[in-house]
Formats: C-alpha cells, structure tokens, sequence
C-alpha cells in the first residue's frame, strides 16, 4: 500500500501549482469569471504548454496520459487555484472522442487549438441519461438536432460542442462548430450554456454511444471530486491561517475551543473526501466504476456545501464579502455539488442501482 | 395545558388578516412572495401605509406613535404580515433607536427624532461594528472627543446595513478609557456632516447591502448624546433586547417551507417531480418537523414574556435554531433547481421556464442568508450567552 503520489505525477502538481499561482491570481480570475467568453486565451496556451489537456488524452491517441490518477492530479490543482478555464468540459468531450475513435479531433485538444464542451444535460435531465429527450434525425442524407440543452460547462469558449441526443432507441454523439448559445457566468464563476438545437444541422460521430457517455460523464465527476478537494484544501488553508491571525476578547479565535473543533471537524471532512476520491479514482476501471464515482459525488457534494458554510461561519463578517478570496471558494465548494448530478441524485443512483441487483439476482 | 390564543386574540388575528388583504399593494406582495429586489419606494410606500394605520412602531408605545401591542400581538402580526408577504421593514429607526430614544432620550430628543422615523422623513442606519469589533464589540476604537458643544469623531464603522439610503447614523462611540464597556457612548450622527465617509462593501452574492463608514474629524453637537456620556453600553444592550423582536423567524420558515415544497413538486427532474426524490422528500420532512417543533417553542417562550418570566437566554435558543431552519430551508430550496441554480439569476433556459423569480435567485439568496448566523450576535456568541445560563451556580 503507498499513497503517495508517484515522482511524475509530484512533478506534474508541483509546476501546475507553481504556474497557476503565477499565471492566474485571484483578481485576474475574478474579472475573466463572470465575463464572456469567461476563459483567458493565454492562460490555456500556457495550459496546454504544460501538457494539460494532454493529460487528459491517454498515449495510444497521441496524448499523455488520460488515467484517473492523472486526472486526479490536475484537477486538484485546478480546486485549489479555482480556475475558470473550460478544462471539465474539454475532459468530457476528449474522453468521448477517444472512445469514439476520433483520434483526428484530438490533436487540436493536446495542441491547445481545440476546446471541447459536453451537451448533455437538458432542462429536465441532470443525471439519468434514461430521460433525455433531444433527438437527431437524418434529412436528406444530414443529421439534424432538435430539444434543449442545458447547463453545458464551457461552451462559451469552446470550439467544438458536442451533443448527446437520442437516434431512435439508442443515444448518439453529435459535433457542433462554435454554435449559437444562450450563455451565462455560473454563480460561482466560469461559463456555461444552454442551447436551443431547433433543427441544426450536425456531424454525427456515433449512432450508439451510450456506455462512452456514461464513461465520459462518470470521469468528469471523479474530475469534480478531485478540484472539490483542492478547493478544499485552500480554503482550509485560508481558514486555519484566518483563525490564528484574528483576535476578540483580547485573544486569537483559534484559542477558542468551540472553533478549534468545528475547524477539527473540517480538516476531518477533507480527510474524507480525498479518501472517497481515492476510492473512486482506483475503482475506475473496474466492474463497480458507477457505484464508486456516485458514491464519491454524492459524500463530495455533501461534506463540501457542509465544509464551505463551516469556513463562512467561522470568518464572520469577513467571510461574506467579495473581496475576500475565501467567499470564492466557498461558493465552489457549494456549487459544484449542482454539476453532473448532485448529492441526492447520485444517491438515487445508488438506490436504482441496488433494486437492479436484487432484480437481476432472483 | 392550552395551545389556543385568547378571543381576543383570535380577533386581532382577524383584524390583521383583513387589514393586509385589503391594503398590502398587490405589485409589492408579488415582488416579496417571488423574492424579487425590492426598492426603496417599495419600502417607503408600505411603511406609508402601516403609518396612516397607526400599526408601524409595533413595539413603542401608544403615547409615541407606536402600537402599544402585546408580545402575543406583536407576534400574530409579524406572522401574518411574513404569510400575506408583507415587506420587512428595516429595523434600525423602528425597532432599534425608536425603543432606545423612548427610554433613554431628552424630551426634545423624543419630539424630534420620533415622528421623523414615523413619517419617513429620517432613515436611520446602526453603527455598532467596527473592523476590530465584531463579536467583542466592548473594544470598539471610534473614539469621541469633547470640545465645547462639540464631540469630534475620529475612527471607522463596518457593516453597516443599508447604510446607502440612511442620511443618520447611530454609534457607539469610545469616551473614556478604562474598563472597555465602561467608557462606551451612544451618539447620532447626520451622515452629511463634514468628514463622514460612506463606502460599499458588495457581499459574497455580488449585491451591496453593507457599507463602511469613516469618521474623520466629523463635529457632532453633544445634544446628539442619547443617555448619559459613558453610558452606552447599558444603552447598547437594552436594544439588543428589541434587535431580536421576532428573531424565530417562524412566519418566514412557514412560507419558505410551502414554497419549497410547491416547487419541488412544479420541477420535474429525471423523470419526475424533485418532490418524489427520496432522499429529498427525506430532508423536507426532515425540516417540517425542526419547524413545528419550533413553532411552539416559539408560543411557549412568547407566553413567558407575556407573563414577564421570559429569561434573558430565551431570545438566544430562538435565534440560534430559526437561524438554522432557515438556512437549510435557503440550502433545499437551491438544490431544487438542480443544475439550474448554477447560472446567475435569470440568464439561460431557467428563466424561460416560468419559475418564480426566488427560484431564479436561489443560489444568490442561499449565499446571501449565510448572514443570518452571523449577524445580530453571533450563533456562537448565542450558545456562550445561553452556556452561562446553564451552567451558572
Ligand atoms: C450582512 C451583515 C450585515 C450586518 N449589519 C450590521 C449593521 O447594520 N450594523 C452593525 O453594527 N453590524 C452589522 N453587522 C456586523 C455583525 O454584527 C458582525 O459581523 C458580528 O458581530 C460578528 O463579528 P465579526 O464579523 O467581526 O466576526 P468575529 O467576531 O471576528 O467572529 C469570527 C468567528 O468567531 C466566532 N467567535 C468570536 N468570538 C467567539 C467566542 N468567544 N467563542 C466562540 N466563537 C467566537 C464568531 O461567532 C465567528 O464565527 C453585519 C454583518 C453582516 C455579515
């Protein structure tokens, strides 16, 4: 047993960590968080320069990586530096080109050139790929899209969108080039979309793709666990530091018992977290991969909401203005429950999946 | 043992029942019940009408201007007014100074200052906090220095709540050294006086509702005292005592709680309603039974008052848990809208799907509500308050 990070993979977080620091401080990401296209052009070249989408593309297809490991490094580092940058949607869709054997298209994601975003979601579909009711149909010898899409993570910079939409029984992928979007700043920061398809036409990359979308979409919620913890991790930082530093009563709060063991509880909770991480990250590629990733997005988007009221509360005042980095943060750490299914709805996943079992089982 | 109000009460519950269906504008109703900003006006307007009514100072007397009501009738009107989605009035002129200047005040300071919280024609903001202050609020540093008829003001107030539309401040300011709440003074201040200073703070939803306020060499004439000089920390806590009229919040949970539990029935999510979700149909029973339990215990520590044997740590048991209620309600109430809640309010599909504006805004005004257990005494300045009342003697 050796939870250490292998020499490689220290390097990686060592020098993403260094040049994110460097490269994008709290006030620039504030102002590119909640303006169009919410993504800073030299920041991804930097990004991709260091290998970054790279990471994401295993080495059979030309990149460097693509292991849950690998992508646990990078998006720890990401949580921690709270970047805005459309790297979960690009994630998404470079694991869903890879399945689909669309190397060609994945030159331009290691490159740089190429940002991708996932349309998956729809107004009333946020986990159960059961219930999507986008279609695509073929007229005239050309794929077109009809429904909503919503919540698509990145798409306001990303150069190719591509959409999950139902072809008869089956779900199929589709590509769109920079399509028209009703774009918004999320709460927390960054961008997202949502997409009203009325009849465009598109590139049909697979008919029959449903088990690659489950893949792609369950690699994105180990994605969001790991920048949960490093979001974590931070914020800890920021509030053990905050504590030791403000005085009342003549003394630092840390000295407070009642806040001493609330920050205990804390530090206990991101234990946790990066455990069921971890979890999740070593079943992957296994048989139980959907109930570890839902076990893990579900206990993340509970400890982290839980986590991020706690430093809040413990700041006081402070906490609660925008000024402060820590309110970022924490508004992370609570909406990132909200992305790709949220604590209750991976809990039902859990719940579906064990009625499932015992049906299959008598 | 008897849960039923008096006749009389059931009355005055009627009274006020009728009173709010006829007079509460409908615009203003409808922008509360779905959590839309309200303005200024908005609020002026109302406070115009509860005046002409003679219902505006719930808690002063009738000799001032004021109600003269019970506790028990305070009560019913505060719920009523939360479930017919009456606006909140600030509470700074009304419920704050208004008791102070009726205690405490000169006679002339009575006849000036009191019909012109009334009337609307003065806005008062509360200048306790200071940077260094919060929680330990006795080691306030803006101090306050006498010259003839003059105090000159030097130091800074954070905070300080809807600062933007008062033209007065009241402060507690430092005027004598020594033990902390002993050289502790409570002044007014016309915020257009020379060297007052009034910047925003924008809070963690992006909103302003806080400012801070600078003092620098501000000359403020001593008629501006309220009490004697030093005594202001007796001053100060007789005013925390009504800063928590109504502090359960329970009319506003009832609400929030019905609100919650139409819309989770209205969105429909992975194939049904979020209502048929079992691990959130779980917490919404979950909250109905914090919430019912705290309904009466709100009615039995009200009874105690009525009865004058409220104890000084009721009002902190009551903050502390509707506090808590309803920041869970704000938490459900966010996770309903699902990936929805992730836009800022109003951008992208959700705001073409017919939901209320307050579910358009959930995640801001969740972000927003985390002040409710921090201001007012902290939730954990509340267990110390009610820890020595255990634990004394
Ligand atoms: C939105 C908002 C509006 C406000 N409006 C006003 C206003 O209009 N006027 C005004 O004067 N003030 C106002 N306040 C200020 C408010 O009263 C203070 O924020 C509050 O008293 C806490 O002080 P602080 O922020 O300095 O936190 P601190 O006192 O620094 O506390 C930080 C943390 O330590 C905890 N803590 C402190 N001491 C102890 C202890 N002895 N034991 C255990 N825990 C402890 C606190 O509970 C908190 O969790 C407002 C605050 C907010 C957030």
């Amino acid at each position: 047993m050796d939870f250490r990070h292998s020499e490689e993979h220290q390097l990686l977080a060592d020098s993403l960590r260094r040049f994110l620091a460097d490269a994008s401080p709290m006030t620039a990401r504030n102002t590119a968080a909640f303006a169009f296209p919410y993504h800073i052009p030299t920041l991804w070249a930097g990004l991709a320069r260091l290998g970054i989408p790279g990471a994401f593309v295993t080495e059979a297809h030309g990149g460097f990586g693509g292991t849950p490991a690998d992508i646990m490094v990078v998006f720890e580092e990401i949580g921690r530096n709270l970047c805005i940058e459309p790297l979960l949607g690009t994630l998404l869709g470079a694991r869903l080109l890879e399945r689909l054997g669309r190397g060609d298209l994945l030159e331009g994601v290691i490159a740089g050139s190429e940002r991708l975003a996932l349309a998956v979601n729809e107004p009333q579909v946020a986990c159960d790929l059961d219930h999507l009711a986008a279609t695509a149909h073929r007229v005239d010898g050309s794929w077109r899209l009809q429904g909503q899409k919503s919540a698509i993570y990145g798409a306001p910079a990303a150069t190719l969108v591509l959409v999950v939409a139902r072809t008869d029984d089956h779900l199929g992928v589709f590509a769109l080039r920079e399509p028209a979007l009703i774009h918004s700043a999320m709460v927390d920061g960054g961008g997202t979309a949502d997409l009203v398809l009325s009849g465009l036409r598109a590139e049909c990359l697979a008919q029959d793709a449903r088990p690659a979308i489950e893949e792609a979409l369950d690699l994105g919620r180990l994605a969001l666990c790991a920048e949960t913890l490093g979001a974590m991790s931070h914020l800890m930082a920021l509030t053990k530091d905050y504590l030791q530093t403000r005085k009342q009563f003549g003394q630092a709060l840390s000295t407070f018992q009642a806040l001493r063991h609330r920050a205990v509880d804390m530090q206990v909770d991101l234990e946790q977290v990066l455990s069921i991480t971890i979890s999740a990250m070593a079943e992957f590629d296994g048989p139980q991969r959907a109930r570890h990733v839902a076990m893990a997005k579900a206990l993340t988007g509970k400890l982290a909401a839980r986590f991020a009221e706690e430093a809040i509360q413990l700041h006081g005042g402070i906490g609660m203005t925008w000024e402060y980095p820590g309110s970022h943060y924490a508004k992370r750490l609570v909406m990132i429950d909200h992305q790709l299914g949220d604590r209750h709805d991976h809990i039902a996943r859990m719940i579906r999946a064990d009625r499932q079992d015992v049906k299959a089982a008598t | 043992m008897n849960l039923d109000y008096s006749p009389q009460e059931v009355a005055f519950r009627a009274e006020v029942r009728a009173f709010l269906a006829d007079n509460l504008p409908a615009d203003i109703a409808a922008r509360v019940a779905d959590g839309s900003p309200l303005s200024h006006d908005d609020t002026l307007r109302w406070q115009a009408i509860l005046h002409a009514r003679g219902w505006l100072a719930s808690v002063w007397p009738r000799e001032h201007g004021g109600t003269g009501w019970s506790v028990v009738e305070r009560h019913i009107f505060a719920e009523e007014s939360a479930l017919y989605s009456a606006p909140r009035l600030p509470p700074f002129g009304l419920n704050m100074l208004g008791p102070v200047v009726i205690r405490y005040g000169t006679d002339a300071q009575k006849a000036t200052i009191l019909p012109r919280i009334l009337d609307g024609s003065d806005w008062w903001c509360q200048g306790y906090s200071e940077p260094g202050a919060g929680s330990d609020l006795a080691s306030l540093r803006t101090r306050a220095v006498r010259f003839g008829d003059d105090y000159v003001v030097n130091g800074q107030k954070t905070w300080t709540t809807y600062g933007q539309y008062a033209n007065k401040i009241f402060c507690l300011v430092r005027t004598a050294d020594g033990k902390p709440q002993q050289g502790i003074s409570f002044l007014l201040v016309d915020l257009d006086t020379p060297g007052v200073e009034m910047r925003p703070i924008r809070i963690i939803d992006g909103s302003v509702e806080v400012n801070e306020v600078f003092f620098t060499d501000a000359r403020v004439p001593v008629a501006n005292l309220v009490g004697e000089e030093n005594a202001g920390w007796t001053i100060a806590k007789y005013l925390l005592t009504y800063e928590r009229t109504n502090i359960a919040g329970v009319g506003y949970a009832t609400k929030e709680l019905a609100r919650l539990r139409q819309l989770a029935r209205q969105i429909v999510r992975d194939g049904r309603p979020i209502a048929d979700n079992p691990a959130f149909a779980a917490r919404i029973a979950e909250l109905e039974c914090e919430l019912e339990a705290l309904r009466v215990t709100n009615l039995r520590l009200l009874a105690n008052a009525r009865d004058g044997a409220a104890s000084g740590v009721d009002s902190s048991m009551l903050k502390l848990r509707g506090t808590q209620l309803r920041q869970s309600l704000q938490d459900l109430y966010r996770m309903v809208l699902g990936p929805m809640a992730g836009p800022l309010a109003g951008t992208g599909l959700a705001g073409d799907l017919g939901l209320p504006s307050d579910a358009i805004r959930a995640a801001q005004t969740y972000f927003n509500h985390r002040k409710l257990s921090i201001y007012g005494g902290s939730n954990e300045i509340q267990r110390n308050i009610v820890a020595q009342h255990l634990f004394q003697g």
